[in-house]
Parts: C-alpha cells; structure tokens; sequence
C-alpha cells in the first residue's frame, strides 16, 4: 500500500502574527516557518503503518517553492520515503491545493491520502474533504484512532460531544487530528541521511493550468481586543458583578 | 435570493447551531430553506417548519440515511446547489465534514467559521488560531460557508410559521464509501461543552482528577454548567479528552466563561474569545489570562469555589 501526506509550510504555531502595514495581508516576512503540526501527526501515522508492514511506500508532496526544501526533508527525517515539491509562488486555497494533489494523484496513485485536518495558518479545514469529493472517495476526517484491514480503514473520528466510529473503503483519504499521534523527534543523524533521499521537483503547471483565487483577502487585522480584567477583591464582588453588571448569573 | 442550510440534528431535535444559523440566513438572503438529512424524521420536520425565518423544509429522509455520512449527504445538497447563492451551516463538526465535499463538487470555494457577515459574499473569519481577523470576499456564484453560532440569537419556534415541507428524491441505497460502525457520547446529563451557557473550566493546578471532579462538579452542577479543561490538565490526565477547550479542542461560546487556575495560552484563549464574560481565577497576578478576560480574582481556586457554590 502506498501512502501520500501533503505537508504544508506555515509559520511557527509558536509565534505571534501581525498584519502587514497596509493592513491587507499577513506579515510573514523573517518568521520562523515550521511543518504544519497536524501534517507532522499525518505522517507520523504514515510512517507507523509503513513500519508494521501495512503500507509498503510513504511519499509526501508540498507546494510552493524551494524554501519548502525544510518541511521535506523534515518528513524525509522522520522516515518518510521520497518527497515531491510542486512548483508555484501563487497561493493555491483549499480548492486549488485539492486540484492539484487530484492530478498528483491521479499520476502517483496511492491508496491513502494522509493529512492534516486542518493549517494552523488558515484554519480552514478543507482541503481533505474537497480532495475527497473530486476524488468520489471516502473521506475519515478529524481521526484520532486508525487501522486498516484488507482493502478498508477502520477510523475514530473526533466529532462534536464524543466521538464516531466508521468504517472506509479504500482508497481514502483521511484527516489527522492532533490526537491521532505524537510525532517523532527527528534525530540529527536522520536529518543527515534525509540529505541522500531524492525530492523530486515538478512544475504546478504541468499539472495543471492554474486559476486565479476566487476568494481574496481584502484586510487582515486584530480582533477586537478584550480585558484586561477588571481585579475583583471577593467572591461576592464577583457574584455581583456577574448578575449586576454582567447579567450573565 | 435563495439560501440553503444544512441542518444538524441528533435524530430527535436541531442542535442550537442550526437555530442559529437560521437567524444568521436573514443577513444572507430573502428566503431560507432548511435541509434535513436523515431517517424517521417527523418529530424534526415539526419542529423545522416552525422555525422563525424558514419557509421551506427540504427533507431527505430514508432508512439508510439514519447515520448518513458526508459521502452520501454531499450528493443530496450538490444536485440543487444551482438554485441556491448561499449554501451553509452553523460550525459543527457535521457541516465542517460535509460541507467543503460539496463545495468542491459544485466547483467553488469555501469560506470556514465565519463571525462576521458585512455582505452576502464578504465576510469576517479568524485566522492564525483567532490571532489576527481576516476580511474575505468571494467571486463565486455560489457561498459555501460554515458560521460560527455565538454571534446570532438561535430562531425561535413560532406555531404560526409553517414552511412549506418538499421530500427530495433519495437513491435507493448509499454508495458505502463510508459506513457508520458506532458512536460514543461524553455522559451527558450536562450540557455538551460546545452549546453550553455557562463553562467553567479547570487547569493542571487542580492536582489530580479525583480533585478535579470533586472540586468543579458542584459548582457545574449547580450553575448547570459544562466542565471543560486546559491541554495541561487533559495531557496530565485530570480531564478526558474532549474536554480539552481550546484552539485544538472545542472552541467555545458560553454567555459565561470560568476558567480556575488556568494560565492561558495563545492555544486556549483562542478558543475562548468568543464568549460573552470571561472570568479568570489564578493565584498568580501575571497570568496572561488576565490580559483577555473580563473579571479576575487573584486568588486561590480552592478557596474560590466552595465560596461561589455556596452562593450561587
């Protein structure tokens, strides 16, 4: 069984963003720019299935341009077989990225899909399930438990107020939650050998002729700020406040 | 215009954030349908076609859609996404599945966890955990959107409205892409974490889970509150996991937001911003969860809460 894991590039989920000075956009420049956690949780799980004999190759695929070398190699060194880097500055949305990796697909044909179920910088949670529905294929999102049996998955699924258990037929594509695993610390060692495994380069063009967004930024700023909080002196100034100013109690 | 919900339900009645949803349609369009997807289905096409604001209850209702998944929901909605500009549902796990599939079928975009609607096609989300607010607008000809409940009042049932009720044409079978196996449910004779009013949470200082149970259940049984808890108390077992509030938890709204000891991380606060009064109780002064609540108590959680489940 072969397994393919889209790995996006995002900025560290450790570090605080700002809009750019005109306010229309993010100001990324000069952050530090990490795997997307919850891609890093796909491939652990991908490399898991590939050490206990399920699937036999574990290949990863990014999109952008060559400074997304490091979340390849990244992957590489947590054990992943070969990476693919799809060539494109434009920025793709969840449809263009679910357009491209069809056509990528449709040339590598895996028989799993693993990914994150959401980028911790959009937040969109899209991409697998539109993935999923251009593909006609099952689709497991927000996985924290999975096995696979023959020719299907077995998924616990995250769900609101508990959790759902279903059953996929393969190929799939299946989404990771953060509590699906705790990913590996890469090694130095494993970075370096990681250097000697290929990533093979293909423009996203010759996959497919790419369309202008259709949903564009027009501002980004600060939500509304809240606080600091008014410092009570005693339960019952809080009880007070709470019924009389507050009228929440 | 048009616009189409897709309602979530548990089989006997819509959840709140379908409700919602439904009041949310009003800033959309002129006229709202509701589509119910499932098995048996009476009970909840009553209380649909009383729903304030819809005037017309779309319903897909068979024996194999009783657990129906995306697979088989997303083709349901995808056949009559022509006749709609405005395809949405409230912010649930259920729309946040199906939702994106048809979009992608139906060849447009989608924007998730919506908060703000300036118009029909341009709209306000949070991104970067709820760190920085993003204004999107959209070319498509039809909005696919999820938008997150907590803004808008839930529709009330009103007797004297009567939408008109239309059974869509459903397949004989499912594709069996996906089956349903089970499903467990956190024990509910609280509120679910997500629709609660009132939340109160605890953090890793509440020491152990017995601790954690004795401490804050009574005062959550006596405010009817759900109990939620920090990453730092889930991962060191106080707490189950989907109790855990936060960006990569459950994201919540409550009218009032209690968290107890906890010191609030960028991951939490971003899952709390959203409700209407935060209170923090922390001993240390410093705790970044002053800086985005509304009251604090510098002060001892376990002094704090025998005091307030005396006088609530």
């Amino acid at each position: 069984m072969k397994i393919l894991v889209p790995i996006k590039r995002v900025v560290d989920y450790n570090i605080q963003v700002h809009p750019t000075a005109d306010g229309k956009a993010v100001d990324i420049s000069g952050l530090k720019m990490s795997p997307n956690p919850f891609d890093e949780n796909a491939i652990e799980e991908a490399i898991r299935l590939k050490e206990a004999g399920t699937a036999s190759e574990v290949v990863m695929v990014s999109f952008g341009t060559e400074s997304n070398h490091d979340v390849l190699r990244h992957g590489l060194a947590m054990g992943a077989d070969r990476a693919i880097l799809v060539k494109t500055d434009k920025t793709l949305g969840s449809l263009g990225i679910a357009k491209l990796l069809k056509a990528l697909i449709e040339k590598e044909a895996p028989n799993l899909v693993l990914m994150g179920k959401q980028s911790v910088d959009d937040d969109a949670g899209q991409a697998p399930q539109m993935l999923a529905g251009l593909l006609g294929w099952a689709q497991g999102t927000f996985v924290s438990q999975l096995t696979i049996e023959n020719q299907t998955a077995h998924v616990v699924r995250e769900v609101d107020g508990g959790t759902e258990s279903l059953s996929l037929k393969l190929p799939a594509v299946i989404s990771a939650d953060l509590r699906l695993n705790a990913p590996r610390f890469v090694k130095l060692p494993n970075l370096m050998m990681a250097k000697k495994k290929p990533i093979e380069s293909i423009e996203a063009e010759t996959l497919l002729p790419l369309k202008d967004l259709k949903v564009k930024t027009i501002a980004v700023e600060y939500p509304a700020s809240r606080g600091p909080a008014k410092i009570l002196n005693s339960v019952d100034e809080l009880i007070n406040a709470l019924k009389n100013e507050a009228g929440v109690l | 215009m048009s616009i189409l919900i897709l309602a979530d339900h548990n089989g006997h009645s819509l959840k709140i954030s379908t409700r919602q949803a439904v009041t949310a349609a009003k800033l959309l369009g002129d006229e709202t349908h509701l589509l119910l997807v499932g098995a048996n289905l009476d009970e909840l096409i009553e209380e649909a076609r009383q729903l304030s604001g819809v005037s017309k209850v779309l319903v897909a209702d068979a024996p194999h859609l009783i657990h129906a998944v995306a697979e088989d929901i997303a083709p349901l909605i995808t056949c009559t996404a022509a006749s709609y500009r405005t395809i949405f549902g409230g912010h649930s796990s259920f729309t946040r599945d199906v939702l994106p599939r048809v979009a992608a079928m139906t060849d447009v975009s989608m924007i998730s966890d919506v908060i703000e609607i300036l118009d029909y096609r341009t709209f306000k989300r949070p991104i970067y955990a709820g760190n920085l607010v993003s204004t999107v607008q959209s070319d498509d000809p039809i909005q696919v959107l999820t938008i997150r409940g907590s803004r808008y009042k839930p529709s009330e049932l009103n007797p004297a409205n009567t939408a008109d009720v239309e059974r869509i044409e459903v397949p004989a079978q499912g594709l069996q892409l996906a089956t349903w196996q089970s499903e467990t449910k956190q024990s509910s004779d609280r509120p679910e974490l997500a629709n609660a009013r009132i939340v109160i949470s605890g953090g890793r200082s509440l020491g152990s889970q017995e601790k954690f149970q004795a401490t804050l259940g009574p005062l959550a049984e006596k405010l009817n509150a759900a109990i939620g808890a920090s990453r730092a108390a889930v991962d060191a077992g106080y707490a189950p996991n989907d109790a855990q509030v936060g960006q990569t938890g459950t994201q919540v709204a409550p009218d009032l937001y209690i968290a107890f000891g906890i010191s609030g991380s960028i991951q939490h606060t971003a899952g709390i911003k959203d409700s209407k009064v935060i209170v923090a109780v922390n001993l240390d002064p410093d705790a970044p969860i002053f800086q985005i609540a509304d009251y604090g108590l510098v002060a001892d959680l376990f002094d704090v809460i025998p005091q307030l489940t005396n006088a609530v």
